[in-house]
């Protein structure tokens, strides 16, 4: 009886090339190189966009209908965590510090994630990688945001989170993420993909948005677990992309592997040196603690991605070349950031503390081969000192590194009791990197990393004290006016977590809010 | 009646971001403001782009028309991305149902052949000026200057893809995938699609991003809006194709509130300086003619020879919005 039973009804597969595939066609009033100029000055060779594989195919509508379903459940979690003071049911004051590493230095970034995704969007000639870019950029916008509006309860309750946008465009630690995305923007389309699509995205995100994630989870923090939840499926759909673009530039052409390699040579190491800071998050910071930050690195990179290299090899790709390194260090990186914060915790926008016996245990236990070797006693005197009334600062400005611009406080890969230091020559100049991985990416294209804005040059060279700031005066305090102009309020967003604001009012409202006195 | 739960209160130390306590004083902010201003990086920036190493990743001297503060661009309907997708889910919805009962009772069957012919030939192909419309839009995300107007561009951006895939679903319903084929051959060969396809492809490659914004968002969905959704859908209805009207609602209540916003972006835009004001009027001028003449074919397919009439009316509608918003034609 049914007419229309005749028309065959469409897979989902047709029905999405139909509605996406064939909106895209060649231009002839202007040529396709003015209307795609970025498309090949990297050397990618593409010779049939249409070999693309949507990676998912979600079309505008369902995109909506999934994504504002779980806008409102997130919303609603995060209203309720607000009106019932959810950040006193954390484990301790002192996870809100790697709230405000994540807050002042990853969420900024999501959002330079959005405008880079959407100029991906708008670049490469091919219609299926476009709108899974453009998908991207709009995820990115939304973890953006939905970050700060969860962390939103947070600052108006302790302190570091204030002025997070100013402070990662300033602050000594956080150029290193931020240098990282602008180095990933500032390159064309198809090093994009490779850097953020597949190293950060694909690689690297379980070592990095995971942890802080779990570390929620495991510390109570209801409003940023959430959030790591609602977002969870964005981030398989972005893994999928980045693994699919790296597919495509390997199989339309031989002449790829070399430059792809390389990427993914510069973007593992430049991508795992920021690491650097979740390593110390989750070895340090977390006072419910998920895993060691070595565990992590075996479980995600060793084991998972060395299933993908595997997966990777029959195009010719390699591990990437750092990976020896990468064995050495994952014993020894999160200890000596942390002491390099500890030092430096007068400069910082988050409080920093010693750890406990019962930690420094764990420790030992986790890192059974380097912890009490080369790092307890020192922990151990500082602590000491701390509890007689002399907590360490360091009054001076470390050395920087002129890629990864972390401190030079890495170690030599053969002797953990050295520092670390390589130095290249460019158009009459020394500079200076902190490894080798990072030596090799400055050497490859020195014209790009002699522009890096190093912080602690910049403040040694005055260009760091707020207007009208006259460094001739008598009793000239040249750390207060540096933290004057980050917007860092001294004894209040730094110093040691004992005796801080934070640590006060917490005590204050778990009291009002447990006890009747 | 009034129930008085009671919470334990505690005093925030702040009720907002600095950034954000800077523009609007220490007080509870929305999730609008937190979420948008001053988001973009503006200060200082590490390399220069490979792709233009004269200017800083984010540059205001990507366009010429100069803001004293680019956040002063706001979006009257304060869409941030919880907002955006919540509110566009709600109408995707309608849309859905429908396309369903249509779909299910074979609704389209019953459009007269006229109707349905016309439906394919000026709909359908349409579908490749919106695909321009997000190429344009995702152009101002990446390159324009100050999340205020650089985030409900994406929004806009992926709006367009969606009209294209509404539009594609119409001429599904009406012709299944021939239906297609068939409108891509006219928007290549057509000679009734030619003026239009070479206008989409000039503005594919204008530079300046609030030029591109004013050429698309302004100009080309201000003139062909109205002709397609006003005008013809009317002429659907009165002619029995009520099924179009249902399929195409989304674009109608699209437009109206899409506009609001345009309209609010120029208006401050031109308002700042009588520079600005002088250059979006010059472009609107400059790009007004192409798309004219790129309509023209198209209403005299639409509207026979009512089409001088109908475009005229559209045009003296379109310049008193633009009158209204400060510009000189």
């Amino acid at each position: 009886m049914d007419m229309h039973a005749a028309k065959k009804k469409m897979s989902l597969k047709e029905k999405y090339a139909h509605m996406t595939r064939g909106l895209d066609w060649e231009t002839s009033y202007q040529s396709p190189e003015k209307v795609f100029p970025q498309a090949s000055f990297e050397g990618i060779k593409i010779h049939d966009w249409d070999k693309w594989e949507d990676p998912f195919r979600l079309t505008m509508d369902s995109y909506w209908k999934y994504q504002a379903e779980k806008e409102r459940k997130l919303y609603a979690v995060l209203d309720a965590f607000a009106q019932n003071n959810g950040h006193l049911g954390v484990t301790d004051a002192r996870y809100i510090n790697a709230l405000k590493l994540f807050l002042t230095g990853i969420s900024p970034l999501e959002y330079v994630a959005h405008r880079g995704f959407a100029a991906a969007g708008r670049n490469f000639p091919g219609v299926g990688p476009r709108v899974a870019c453009l998908m991207q950029s709009l995820d990115e916008i939304r973890h953006a945001q939905t970050q700060i509006h969860a962390l939103s309860n947070y600052n108006k309750h302790y302190d570091g989170f204030h002025d997070f946008k100013h402070m990662l465009e300033r602050v000594w630690y956080l150029s290193v993420p931020k240098s990282f995305f602008d180095d990933a923007f500032s390159s064309g389309p198809f090093e994009w993909m490779i850097a953020i699509g597949f190293s950060f995205e694909y690689v690297l995100t379980n070592l990095l948005f995971v942890p802080f994630m779990s570390g929620a989870a495991y510390n109570g923090d209801m409003a940023t677990v959430t959030f790591g939840f609602s977002a969870q499926s964005d981030e398989a759909r972005h893994m999928t992309l980045g693994l699919e673009c790296i597919k495509f530039m390997l199989e339309q052409d031989p002449a790829n592997l070399p430059i792809v390699q390389k990427w993914i040579d510069k973007w593992a190491w430049r991508g795992i040196r920021v690491l650097t800071l979740v390593g110390m998050m989750m070895d340090y910071m977390l006072p419910k603690r998920v895993m060691s930050w070595k565990e992590a690195w075996e479980i995600y990179f060793e084991q998972n991605g060395g299933a993908l290299f595997g997966d990777l090899a029959r195009y010719g790709i390699t591990v990437p070349k750092c990976i020896t390194q990468c064995t050495i260090d994952k014993e020894h990186i999160s200890h000596q950031a942390w002491a390099t914060f500890y030092q430096y915790g007068g400069a910082a926008a988050f409080h920093t503390w010693m750890p406990s016996d019962e930690e420094m245990d764990w420790l030992s236990a986790k890192y059974p081969n380097t912890f009490d070797k080369y790092y307890r006693d020192r922990f151990t005197y500082w602590r000491e000192q701390a509890e007689k009334g002399n907590r360490f600062y360091t009054n001076t400005l470390p050395m920087l590194c002129q890629v990864c611009q972390i401190p030079m406080l890495f170690t030599e890969p053969d002797d953990p009791s050295q520092i670390c230091y390589r130095e290249s020559d460019y158009e009459g100049e020394k500079y200076h990197t902190c490894s080798d991985g990072c030596k090799a990416i400055f050497d490859d294209e020195p014209q790009k990393y002699i522009q890096s804005w190093l912080p602690v040059h910049q403040v040694y060279q005055g260009n760091c004290f707020p207007e009208g700031t006259d460094p001739t005066v008598a009793g000239f305090n040249p750390l207060a006016k540096v933290l004057e102009w980050y917007h860092l309020e001294h004894g209040k967003d730094n110093l040691d977590f004992e005796g801080s604001r934070d640590q006060k009012n917490f005590d204050l409202w778990r009291g009002m809010a447990t006890k009747n006195t | 009646m009034h129930i008085d739960l009671r919470t334990v209160a505690i005093k925030p130390v702040r009720q907002t971001f600095d950034h954000i306590v800077r523009r609007f004083g220490d007080k509870p902010a929305s999730r609008y403001q937190e979420g948008t201003y001053d988001l973009q990086q503006t200060d200082i920036f590490h390399y220069r782009p490979l792709w233009e190493p004269e200017l800083q990743l984010f540059d205001k001297r990507r366009s010429k028309v100069e803001m004293k503060d680019w956040y002063a661009l706001k979006d009257p309907r304060q869409f941030y991305y919880g907002a955006y997708t919540i509110a566009r889910a709600r109408q995707q919805e309608a849309a859905e149902s429908s396309f369903e009962m249509i779909e299910e009772r074979g609704l389209a069957d019953l459009l007269p052949a006229e109707v349905k012919q016309l439906a394919l030939d000026i709909l359908v192909p349409m579908r490749h000026v919106e695909w321009g419309g997000n190429m344009g839009n995702s152009y101002i995300t990446a390159y324009g200057y100050g999340t205020a107007i650089t985030q409900p561009c994406l929004y806009h951006a992926m709006d367009h893809l969606a009209v294209a895939q509404y539009l594609s679903h119409v001429g599904l319903v009406l012709d299944g995938a021939e239906a297609l084929d068939a409108a891509k051959e006219a928007w290549m060969n057509g000679a009734l699609w030619q003026p239009m396809r070479r206008h989409v492809e000039n503005v594919l490659v204008v530079q300046d991003w609030f030029e591109i914004f004013v050429a698309q968002n302004l100009v080309l969905e201000g003139l062909s809006y109205p002709l397609l959704y006003d005008y013809l859908d009317a002429d659907f209805s009165a002619n029995g194709g009520t099924v179009i009207s249902m399929m195409t609602r989304f674009m109608s209540e699209w437009a109206d509130e899409t506009g609001k916003w345009v309209d609010a972006q120029i208006k401050v835009a031109a308002a700042e300086s009588a520079q600005n004001k002088a250059l979006i009027s010059d472009w609107v001028k400059q790009y007004r003619a192409p798309v004219l003449e790129a309509l023209t074919p198209i209403a005299a397919r639409a509207f026979g020879d009512k089409a001088d009439s109908v475009l005229s009316e559209i045009t003296d509608q379109f310049n008193a919005r633009c009158t209204k918003l400060g510009l000189v034609l």
